[in-house]
């Protein structure tokens, strides 16, 4: 099945396109159109976005392989990134890391069997002062604690399934 | 002697306290919001330079190059279009403090691009995010459009004959786009390698046209130099390092958070009034002073000036002034594992001596920590750490290598102790 983005965003990409004295430029930000919309860039998700913006697919592999955001592979309906820098380290991420890993059965990097969950250690999320830190797909969680991360798992266990593209209001403390 | 603020906090660059934000474009009109850009407009541009060269805003990205002397190495001659470009990449470990005007008070930084823009001749200006920030991101669209919708923004900006267009560019989760070169790849859709450098950027910088990058904080300071004009902006102050700074402070304190003070604030002020002291008043044992790639001191700097100049002059480096405490107890080796494995995973690879030596740097630690180091290990560390030094296109290699140069020399015998010993003697590998 060929694949092509819905209407919603379409209209996203034609805005972003408009911003650009080229298309290149409009790369980055559509293949982070194309992760929502298929879930992960495969092959053929960057092939199209190569057609889209009438750019060769080697240039679009080498740019997306670059960026560890642009998911070159799919992650569970929830991915839980676990801050590992430093000042997330000395309010016991460690911690934090081992308590998720041994509660979801997997390390970083792994997605749990039913697809729920993946987890990941990554650098720096620029939430220090409310270390330790995390993130489920797009929300940040702060000033995290054993407890809070049980109740979270918790309440991702229970809730309706939604796609990677969370909406929510994370960040302002 | 520093006043500390009565509502540490808050201030004039910090508008909003924790919990707190100027969201609606009403709130920031109440509280004295476009004043400052409708000065700018009545002036020409280059009065406008020179006001924000008086009031000496050094960027505040880290490396704190004055902003009006960058601004002047723009080509007179030059035909093509301008730019602005805004590092919003937020990188540097330790470090949270251009979040706080994306997520709670994005018209500060708004302003100051509209007013830097003007100054400049940029009509476009592009805010480069990085990736995880999202619903920052839709904060920013929001103001973005409410600026649009009461006439500050578009083809006349409150009026006036200058047009202005400001977009939000993600980036997607790679520390070295936060150097301005790699930044300006990155926007052209291109994996973020530093360029080689001259032509800078104010010569060629985006799509080969004349680009000015600065950091958020940097924008917000240019607003409020224009609205209480160069002078009361320098008293704010120190005479070299004009104005107030936003302060960053995490790890074993009480009241982690960001604190707004003059520039020159001493390390004991930020750490012991502002933050409320150490986690269960332990003995200090290191201050990373600004973001992780910044040397590491320790109690003794407790009374050194947070400036350039002094944080210089005490052998560390102001950087982003976000300062992370470490208390007696902990391994400082198993701090540096994180910094070290952090470079090395964010080097970009293409200089031998950045790719090469940071995943070095990051074994060697890794193998003293767990006790498996070799005598000589340490001052093994220094001399790879020392090859990596001025050797390579942009100063990340630099931020890899004086953390490891600074840890080895403050902390010595705790490395010896775990060669020695073969084990971590504080239990944490
Ligand atoms: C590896 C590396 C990462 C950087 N990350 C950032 C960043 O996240 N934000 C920032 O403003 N500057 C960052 N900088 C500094 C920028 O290159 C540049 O100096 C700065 O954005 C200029 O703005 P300013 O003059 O207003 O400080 C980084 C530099 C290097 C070498
Ligand atoms: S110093 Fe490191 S990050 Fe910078 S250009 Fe060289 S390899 Fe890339
Ligand atoms: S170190 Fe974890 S958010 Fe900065």
């Amino acid at each position: 099945m060929a694949l092509a983005f819905s209407p919603d965003t379409e209209r996203a990409f034609d805005r972003i396109v408009r911003r650009y004295p080229n298309l290149r430029a409009a790369l980055i930000p559509t293949l982070f159109l194309a992760d929502r919309e298929f879930g992960y860039l495969s092959r053929e998700a960057m092939e199209y976005v190569a057609r889209r913006l009438e750019l060769p697919p080697s240039w679009v592999l080498n740019t997306a392989t670059f960026y560890t955001m642009l998911r070159k592979r799919p992650t569970g309906r929830n991915h839980i990134q676990v801050c590992v820098n430093v000042a997330c380290y000395l309010r016991g991420a460690d911690q934090l890391g081992d308590h998720l890993k041994k509660q979801l059965g997997i390390g970083f990097g792994e997605v749990t069997a039913d697809g729920l969950f993946s987890l990941e250690g990554v650098q720096c999320l620029a939430a220090c002062g409310t270390a330790p830190a995390m993130q489920v797909n797009d929300v940040y969680h702060e000033d995290m604690t054993i407890q809070k991360v049980d109740a979270l798992i918790e309440s991702l266990r229970l809730a309706p399934q939604t796609s990677g593209a969370a909406t929510g209001q994370g960040g302002a403390r | 002697m520093i006043a500390i603020p009565a509502n540490p906090g808050r201030g004039h660059l910090l508008r909003c306290g924790p919990g707190e934000s100027i969201l609606d474009i009403s709130k920031h009109q109440a509280i004295g919001g476009f004043l400052a850009l409708r000065k700018a407009l009545s002036m020409q541009p280059a009065a406008l330079i020179d006001e924000v060269k008086k009031a000496s805003i050094r960027g505040r990205g880290g490396a704190g190059f004055p902003a009006g002397t960058k601004w002047s190495f723009l080509p007179k001659d030059n035909l093509k279009p301008r730019y602005l470009v805004i590092n919003a990449d937020e990188g540097e470990p330790g470090t949270f403090k251009d979040r706080y005007f994306l997520a709670q008070d994005p018209f500060a930084l708004l302003e100051g691009i509209a007013i830097s823009a003007f100054a400049i001749g940029a009509h476009t200006a592009f805010i480069y995010v990085r990736g995880e920030f999202v619903s920052e991101m839709r904060v920013l669209e929001e103001a973005i459009e409410q600026m649009r919708r009461a006439g500050a923004l578009g083809r006349s900006v409150l009026g006036s004959t200058f047009a202005l267009e400001i977009y939000v560019h993600p980036g997607a989760g790679a520390y070295v786009c936060g150097e301005e070169s790699a930044l300006l790849e990155s926007i052209e859709g291109k994996p973020g390698r530093p360029r080689n450098r001259p032509p800078f950027p104010a010569v060629a910088g985006l799509w080969g046209c004349p680009t000015i990058i600065n950091n958020v904080e940097t924008m917000a300071c240019v607003r409020l130099a224009l609205q209480h004009g160069a002078e009361a902006f320098l008293a704010m102050g120190l005479p070299r390092d004009g104005g107030p700074k936003i302060y960053g402070l995490s790890g074993h304190v009480k009241r982690p958070g960001l604190f707004e003070a003059p520039l020159g604030l001493t390390l004991r002020t930020l750490i012991y009034d502002f933050g409320g002291g150490t986690l269960d008043d332990r003995p200090i044992k290191g201050i990373i002073p600004g973001g992780s790639s910044t040397p590491v001191l320790g109690p003794e700097a407790l009374d050194t000036p947070m400036d350039f100049d002094s944080m210089k002059a005490a052998g560390s480096m102001l950087g982003t002034a976000a300062t992370t405490v470490f208390t007696e107890g902990t391994c400082p080796v198993a701090v540096l594992v994180r910094i070290a494995r952090f470079y090395a995973h964010e080097s970009c690879g293409q200089c031998t001596p950045c790719r090469e030596g940071t995943g070095w740097l990051e074994r060697l630690v890794e193998s003293i920590e767990h006790g498996t180091g070799r005598p000589g290990d340490a001052d093994l560390l220094l001399s790879a750490a020392n090859q990596i030094l001025g050797n390579t296109i942009c100063a990340l290699g630099d931020a890899a290598a004086l953390p490891v140069i600074s840890f080895v020399n403050r902390f010595r015998d705790d490395f010896e102790a775990h060669i020695t010993g073969q084990r971590c003697p504080y239990g944490a590998a």
